[in-house]
């Protein structure tokens, strides 16, 4: 919160030594309240639709569902404001998570297996620093490699094979309650780390460097922070947290199979974006992320008590995540014309485009309707 | 993200004879030497490697990728990225196959020029989101991804097209060989001659290397920077479309996950071969090569009876090694040029 107060005013520093007053009303204008607002309209919307939505045991159940992301996205919040990407996130939870479980099918203790899971988890994270830090690769290129080499290493280990049987004590970990109350192990787990990573990216040295990077890499190097180590930690720590997050899915389905958390990646990513954290770097807040993963959950949840297929989910969390950057800019750019007269040639392209939308959208109907009615 | 010294494909400081030519040389000279070791090892292993019928295999293995990684490179090229090019293909594929289901006398031709339709429909509106909505390309295109793949499911609730329901006439487009060598492996060469042609030798072509070396010298050249990037979404739509009629020839069917994961593919096919991540650095031979190198990688890996279970292994290993050695030359270069 603070690093986006600095950032703001500091366009505003530059003509005058004192930052503009803001009005009272701006500081609501914040994104992480429009999460809010838009959290208790999905609560609201969902419990007026369905009377399953507001029961505690379900929230409860749901809450775990995406807490793998949430434990992903906490070390992409930090990559995404230095203005890189990680895209092996996924990959190597499933690398991990096939190391446990095939160390486990040898009969090797599962505590034992469990580190050795994330010990490996963090090796991949290690790589992909040091090719993005030191080889100075670009971080899409290098986690888009590492993306295919972990997944493929997963498959390696496992095979077409399973591994399950896990003791209860590791079960826990994905299926348990904190003391025999309704709240989730791993949601106890999510909130305690995102305190940790909240608090190290808004209240340490660290975390303004993160911030400095993001803005501008060459200044910040040049005014003697260690860039390379830095990206060197954050990439890291994200093999770490892609690692327990890796276990602790093996823990709640109870088995592992190599394609475990395919696609997951793009969930994470989803969610910090959409938790209005700048994909070019320097901008952003952890509450932020939070909230959106919050968001996200209960919309998917609250879509799923409807009977809504988890693909055709996509087209309104994917619509989300665009409106959230789209809005902001086009109602800046239609206010910046605003004394500018319409140009009848704009108006004529525009209801064009439109036409040939409208005329897809009639096509995707029409084409559709035999088949469905067919059966 | 770094600082990296481009190839000096465009850089008007080198002078054209000389270190230039070499450097451009060099460039595509590096994955060419790859490809080159990875044949004779592999014929030295499995002899049936280097026959014509392989190659032939390897080329329509390769064909629909090449496709979109031409795509892929010419938004690559403007420093932007689409990764809803998989969920395009997805939902072209099923809709062209659910009109060829219920019209099984219409005509083959029409059935590319409507995924070629559809596709730059969904192609145009990712450039109107970027372009007018000023959204950045990644994430315009991560949204999209998934609402075009949520649609493909909406569209068939589900169901698929399967191979008995497509007319012959439709399956034989990718698969007839009437000059010799499969149709999609000629179409992909079609479609790689004129994306060579538009991008050295028209304004326009040459104007999506400039927004994407130089955006701001770019605009105040007098490019239309905003026209220029919605064109290059436009085209990846309409190849997206023209891949997706040819996908669903080809494996004879449309499913609900068509191509999925497609779009790490092709961008690695581009980066592979040779195209910069951030823009303005990039040849079709490079591009070509790169699929070319996935095509063998695969093929190879299936040859040498390694275990298909560590192929997805072996393929992201050397993907790495490729894109670690290409950078080591470059730097050997830059090394030896000063």
């Amino acid at each position: 919160m603070k690093a986006q107060a600095v950032t703001q005013s500091k366009s505003a520093a530059l003509i005058s030594e004192y930052a503009p007053r803001r009005s009272f009303l701006s500081k609501f204008l914040r994104w992480e309240w429009m999460l809010v607002g838009l959290i208790l309209l999905d609560v609201l919307i969902n419990t007026r639709l369905s009377p399953f939505f507001l029961d505690a045991r379900n929230l409860s159940r749901t809450s775990s569902d995406f807490m793998e992301i949430g434990l992903m996205m906490l070390p992409m919040v930090f990559i995404i404001i230095t203005g890189n990407i990680d895209l092996s996130v996924a990959s190597n939870m499933g690398m991990s998570a096939s190391f446990m479980g095939l160390l486990h099918n040898m009969g090797v203790n599962i505590w034992a297996a469990a580190l050795a899971g994330l010990l490996l988890g963090t090796l991949g994270g290690l790589l992909n620093g040091y090719l993005v830090a030191r080889v100075k690769l670009p971080a899409l290129v290098v986690t888009l490699g590492t993306y295919a080499f972990y997944r493929g290493i997963a498959y390696g280990f496992l095979g077409d094979q399973a591994a399950r049987g896990y003791p209860k004590a590791f079960t826990y970990f994905g299926q348990g309650k904190v003391f025999e109350t309704l709240v989730p192990f791993s949601v106890a787990l999510f909130i305690v780390l995102a305190v940790i990573y909240g608090l190290v990216l808004h209240r340490t040295t660290f975390g303004r460097y993160l911030y400095a990077i993001g803005n501008n890499e060459n200044a910040t190097l040049y005014s003697g922070v260690p860039v390379a180590r830095i990206k060197f930690i954050i990439y890291t720590l994200s093999g770490f947290m892609a690692a327990l997050a890796g276990l602790i899915l093996a823990a709640r389905f109870g088995s592992t199979r190599p394609d475990i958390g395919t696609g997951l990646e793009l969930a994470v990513i989803t969610a910090v974006v959409l938790g209005g954290v700048d994909i070019n770097g320097g901008k952003g807040t952890m509450l932020g992320a939070t909230l959106s993963l919050f968001l996200i959950g209960l919309m998917r949840f609250g879509m799923g008590l409807l009977n809504i297929q988890g693909q055709v989910q996509g087209i309104v969390i994917g619509s989300l995540l665009i409106l959230s950057i789209l809005l902001p800019s086009v109602t800046q750019q239609i206010s910046s014309v605003r004394n500018i007269r319409i140009h009848p040639r704009s108006l004529l392209i525009s209801l064009g485009v439109l036409a040939v939308f409208v005329a897809f959208f009639l096509f995707f109907f029409w084409s559709r309707a035999p088949v469905i009615a067919g059966g | 993200m770094t600082v990296q010294n481009p190839p000096a494909a465009q850089s008007p400081s080198v002078s054209r004879n000389g270190l230039l030519w070499t450097l451009v040389r060099v460039r595509e000279a590096g994955i060419s030497i790859f490809i080159l070791i990875l044949v004779v090892a592999v014929t030295l292993r499995a002899p049936s490697f280097l026959t014509v019928d392989n190659f032939k295999d390897i080329l329509l293995n390769i064909s629909i990728l090449a496709i979109v990684a031409l795509a892929q490179t010419m938004v690559i090229l403007t420093h932007g990225i689409d990764l809803s090019v998989s969920s395009m293909i997805g939902l072209v594929a099923m809709m062209v196959a659910f009109v060829v289901k219920q019209n099984p006398e219409i005509s083959v031709l029409l059935a590319v020029m409507l995924g070629m339709a559809l596709g730059s429909v969904l192609g145009s509106f990712n450039g109107l989101i970027i372009t007018f909505g000023q959204v950045p390309p990644i994430i315009a295109t991560l949204g999209t991804l998934s609402i075009y793949r949520g649609l493909v499911f909406y569209y068939s609730q589900g169901t698929w097209i399967n191979s008995f329901e497509l007319p012959a006439s439709f399956k034989l487009l990718s698969k007839g060989t009437p000059l010799g060598l499969p149709n999609m492996v000629i179409i992909a060469i079609v479609v790689a001659v004129i994306v060579y042609y538009f991008l050295n030798y028209t304004r326009t072509g040459r104007d999506i290397y400039a927004v994407g070396s130089n955006p701001d010298a770019a605009q105040f050249s007098g490019i239309r920077k905003q026209r220029i990037t919605f064109l290059v979404y436009l085209i990846s739509g309409l190849l997206c479309g023209l891949a997706a009629v040819l996908w669903a020839s080809r494996f004879e069917s449309a499913q609900t996950n068509t191509a999925l994961g497609f779009e790490l593919q092709s961008v690695a096919a581009s980066v592979v071969g040779g195209v910069s991540i951030s823009g303005g650095v990039g040849t079709v031979p490079g591009v070509l090569l790169g699929a070319l190198l996935l095509g063998i990688i695969q093929n190879s890996l299936t040859l040498i009876r390694i275990s298909p279970f560590w192929q997805l292994a072996a393929q992201g290993l050397l993907i790495l090694i490729a894109v670690i050695s290409d950078k080591w030359i470059l730097s050997r270069v830059e090394r030896t040029k000063q």
